[in-house]
């Protein structure tokens, strides 16, 4: 082929869409490498922020011949904390977590997932209890109305038995600071008896 | 003398059998495959498993994935099926508890219809290119000659 | 100290690199002969350069110098030798390494094998690829030193992780480097024609064979990593659709559409600025493919370590080369079409010219549907629409819907005249093959025990595209002249799309007919699937040189008769504790019988999961005959006698 052709353009139309999607994809993936540092990236945010807590019914970790429901739990926020001795990331936060519940500044609860009762205990023994009172879910089922996927995972619950907030992973210091501190001011803030119903 | 070579044999034992206790701690799990009551059902299982998440791992169904969740998840599906329900229903269960993300098949949304809908638009819009190029370069075809051509 | 002259060989690399490109290609501008001539020494020297720092990185490993980081990172003292050497190339900075070697390979050559081509064209093609090279080696030594010392030296290393200590492992990465750094040639090619201000044909046709090269290589990587993925990762799926495999296949993709389009411009003088950008884009796409497995962008069990100043090194790379390459190809290329009274310009709806469109056009379409698919979640995320998950069933369904006309146009391709033809006649050839390979699928439906329509859809795809294939070898074999009858090209044509065929065969049979069964079985139980029984013979333990082992023993039968026996194993490796499991399979053409162990659940009794995998060789069996058609046309005498006129 020869340049012997009269001058032909590509039309204006082309090179603008062309010119367009490129820099799309490129801002696209400079979004993906911002991302791609921070911490909790691959975490999944919860599809129950804003919903009622599932209607659960576990026994305590401490004896089995007491049950706790959902509705046992409302009238003021609470955290629900998921671990088992099974967990090392579990026995990083644990320290951050104690001293967390020790500011008492919301209920603590513990939720031991998929534990062997006399490891779960040993545990606890051996670290320290920083929980309020320790739920047991032995085979797993209501975890999964939570939407738990790995241990340690956090959540907060308001008075009323609506999901405020989780995170996945170990809590740190920053997390409590930044993020649970502020929605518990929030809800410490909202008038009583908002307006969702939750579960019995 | 009997004795304490028995309590010898005992001690070694007791720290072979410490030796052999894994690694790492797993968590409380019932390992037992799952138990399908017919070819049917267990052909409708895997198919509904491939196109479901594993909501821990980096990018594995939860048919394939060997975490813990997908243990406890297969399991559900299976007890889910088993009260008769559709596979819809499955994953709308399974979508109010992870979210979107547990679907490997994007629902059909506006917000993925470009998703779904714009690699046939670019086919067709491709063709309608090739339609309008082909009709220009027949007008410039030489009169017909059935002379050998090279392959 | 040896690291040290790594280091310092790969800093001399980098200016040999920017010599390479700089002058050279000033040179072509000014048309400056000796500049010119500066590319092809210094294209071997760079070779030797690199080609020492990662002999030196794998002296490093071979003789386990935990003082370098990267070496203390991915190896340790109880890894066995040959995976010494393959754990080079087992995380970021050593495949970085590797990628920047084949790339110097891949000029070397070129500045070999080069002979005919006009020095300002050889100048601007190993100067396009020395700028490359260039990026490469910047990016290594800036934020990816794999000789950066550990100091103290660890006294024992971390590991290779156990999944790639494996003979798979070792060659996957390097074949699929080689094919997708070859596409560089092609790419730099078609820049020097777009700098150049033309595109002649001549030098076209000398650029074919490296295009066919480097795309089978890419094939044998691809296929490598299937068969890899299959044996190794323990539930039988041969391609997931996951974003790393996604990397690779968009520029196999775009590498099958550019070497048609390179086919008929080279013949016939057409569609110029389509193989340009084609040429563009296969190796875009490998920068892009490099990029996503590297900067974390993607989740995925594929990806190296994610780290956001690599990524945004690489992504910068990404943009200057593409984008650059894309703004020159729109100011030059609309210059290069074929002349206006050019009689080989006009073509008909009916001739191969359309055939070879719609091929690029079904071919893009489907590398652009892989692309918005990988890249959709993290576009959800950006946009805030939530997290959403793009998997197989995504995939699987729209490939098939675009793929199906292109297997059922597939035929007509070789059989059809260039610029005009008659359907008439392409039909009376076509038709008794196409009823012929209607029967065959169904005959296939009456007789698979399960999943009968995809089994009929498989049998009769793939017995169309043999069927019509074998048609045009049939015509030529006939009507030539002896001696003129088969040209390798031809050869290498009836190879690949013969592979298409077994590849069909294969990947939708497979899927249409496999059976599944996970059941607890106790030593001297069986377990019955697909005709087979599986008896459980009992458990032992094994030592390997790296791990322990629990080996469970079964024996195969067919009809109470014993034919085989088959080994799975749950392996734990010493050094981290990991538990991997080992499938043991039984291999044949027909179907293999694949076993992996689950957990083990008490009282010797165990839960095993058992596949049978009717036809699944033929995926790798096809891939390979794909890879055997490219090279087989890479030999054709035409491409090495260039034509006297242009």
């Amino acid at each position: 082929m020869s340049p012997s052709s009269p001058a032909r353009r590509l039309s204006l139309p082309l090179l603008l869409g062309g010119a367009v999607l490129f820099v799309a994809v490129v801002a696209l993936l400079f979004y993906g490498v911002r991302r791609s540092g921070l911490a909790d990236r691959d975490s999944l945010p919860s599809a129950l922020i804003g919903k009622p807590t599932p209607a659960f019914d576990l026994p305590l970790l401490h004896d089995a011949s007491i049950r706790v429901r959902a509705a046992d739990l409302r009238g003021a926020p609470y955290v629900l904390n998921v671990w088992g001795s099974w967990c090392p990331t579990c026995r990083e936060e644990h320290p951050i977590l104690t001293r967390f519940a020790l500011t008492k500044r919301v209920r603590v609860i513990g939720y031991n997932w998929k534990d062997e009762h006399a490891d779960a205990l040993h545990w606890l023994e051996q670290l320290g209890n920083p929980y309020l009172l320790v739920l047991a879910d032995t085979d797993g089922r209501t975890a999964i109305d939570w939407g738990i996927a790995a241990a340690p995972e956090t959540f907060l619950v308001d008075a009323q038995g609506i999901v405020r907030w989780k995170h996945s992973g170990a809590l740190t210091q920053a997390i409590i600071d930044n993020e649970l501190i502020p929605q518990l001011v929030q809800l410490e803030r909202a008038p009583a008896g908002a307006s969702v119903r939750a579960a019995p | 003398m009997i004795p304490r070579a028995a309590a010898c044999l005992l001690a070694l034992w007791l720290v072979l059998a410490g030796a052999m206790l894994p690694a790492s701690a797993q968590p409380a799990s019932d390992p037992t495959p799952l138990a399908y009551r017919d070819a049917a059902e267990e052909a409708r299982f895997h198919a509904l498993a491939a196109e479901l998440r594993c909501v821990q791992c980096q990018n594995q169904s939860l048919a394939d994935s060997n975490a813990q969740i997908a243990h406890d998840l297969r399991r559900e599906v299976l007890d889910l099926m088993h009260q008769g329900r559709s596979d819809a229903q499955i994953k709308q269960f399974l979508v109010e508890r992870y979210g979107e993300f547990v679907l490997y098949r994007p629902q059909v949304e506006s917000r993925t219809w470009l998703l779904w809908f714009g690699p046939a638009l670019l086919l067709l819009a491709g063709a309608a290119v090739i339609a309008t190029l082909i009709r220009r370069r027949a007008r410039a075809l030489p009169p017909a000659a059935d002379e050998p051509q090279e392959w | 100290m040896l690291p040290e002259l790594g280091q310092i060989l790969l800093i001399l690399a980098l200016l040999v690199a920017l010599l390479q490109a700089v002058v050279p290609l000033a040179g072509a501008q000014r048309g400056h002969l000796p500049w010119m001539a500066v590319a092809r020494p210094a294209a071997l020297v760079q070779l030797a350069l690199v080609g020492g720092a990662f002999a030196i990185l794998t002296w490093a490993f071979v003789h386990q110098d935990f003082s370098v980081a990267y070496v203390a990172e991915n190896s340790n003292s109880l890894l066995p030798p040959i995976y010494r050497y393959s754990a080079v190339w087992g995380a970021h900075e050593g495949s970085l390494l590797l990628w920047t070697l084949v790339l110097a390979l891949w000029s070397a050559a070129v500045a070999l094998c080069s002979r005919q081509l006009p020095a300002h064209v050889v100048a601007r093609v190993l100067g396009v690829m020395a700028l490359i090279s260039l990026g490469f080696l910047a990016f290594l030594l800036f934020t990816s030193n794999p000789f950066a010392r550990l100091l103290p030296a660890a006294a024992e290393g971390g590991d290779l992780n156990p999944l790639l200590q494996d003979p798979g492992l070792v060659i996957h990465p390097p074949m699929l480097y080689a094919g997708y750094v070859g596409f560089s040639v092609p790419f730099a090619f078609a820049i020097a024609a777009l700098l150049e201000g033309r595109l002649d044909a001549r030098w076209l046709r000398w650029s074919r064979p490296w295009t066919n090269i480097a795309w089978a290589l890419l094939t044998v990587g691809i296929a490598l990593g299937s068969w890899w993925a299959y044996y190794e990762l323990g539930w039988g799926g041969w391609w997931f659709w996951d974003p790393v495999e996604n990397a690779s296949f968009m520029p196999w993709l775009a590498g099958a559409a550019l070497l048609h389009s390179q086919a008929v411009t080279e013949k016939r003088g057409s569609f110029g600025g389509w193989t340009l950008l084609l040429a563009i884009a296969a190796f875009s796409l490998s920068l892009l493919g490099t990029f996503l497995v590297r900067s974390g962008v993607l989740t995925s069990v594929h990806s190296f370590a994610a780290d956001p100043s690599r990524g945004l090194f690489i992504l910068i790379f990404l943009a200057l080369v593409i984008g650059g390459s894309l703004l020159l190809y729109a100011v030059r290329a609309p210059g290069l079409g074929p002349a206006e009274d050019d009689p080989r310009r006009g073509f008909a709806a009916t001739s191969r010219e359309t055939l070879l469109l719609a091929n690029n056009l079904l071919l893009a379409c489907a590398c652009a549907m892989v692309l918005l698919g990988t890249l959709y979640p993290l576009l959800a995320d950006a946009l805030g629409m939530g997290k959403l998950s793009v998997g197989p069933p995504y995939f699987g369904t729209l490939f098939l819907v675009l793929m199906a006309p292109l297997v059922i146009l597939l035929p007509f391709g070789p059989l059809t005249r260039w610029q005009r033809d008659q359907p008439s006649r392409l039909l009376a050839l076509l038709l008794p093959w196409a009823v012929l390979a209607l029967l065959a699928g169904g005959l296939a439906w009456a007789c698979a025990p399960q999943g009968r329509i995809k089994t009929a859809l498989g049998v009769a795809a793939a017995a169309w595209v043999l069927l019509g294939t074998l048609r045009f070898a049939w015509m030529r074999i006939r009507s030539a002249a002896p001696g003129q009858r088969l040209t390798a090209e031809m050869t290498g044509m009836l190879l690949a799309h013969s592979g298409v065929a077994v590849f069909l065969a294969g990947a939708l049979l497979v899927e249409s007919l496999s059976v599944q069964r996970e059941v607890a079985l106790a030593p001297g139980q069986q377990l019955q699937i697909g005709g087979y029984q599986l008896r459980f013979d009992g458990l032992d333990q094994r030592q390997g040189p790296n791990y322990t082992a629990d080996r469970a023993h079964l024996s195969i039968l067919r009809g109470h008769r014993e034919i085989g026996a088959l080994a799975p194993e749950k392996r734990r490796y010493a050094s981290g504790g990991q538990v991997m499991t080992e499938a043991a399979i039984r291999p044949r053409l027909s179907g293999d019988v694949y076993v992996a162990l689950g957990e083990p659940l008490g009282g010797d009794a165990w839960a095993v999961r058992a596949h049978v995998k009717p036809f699944v060789r033929f995926i790798w069996l096809g891939a390979l005959l794909m890879a055997l058609g490219g090279l087989v046309t890479a030999t054709d005498r035409r491409f090495r006698r260039l034509p006297e006129n242009p």
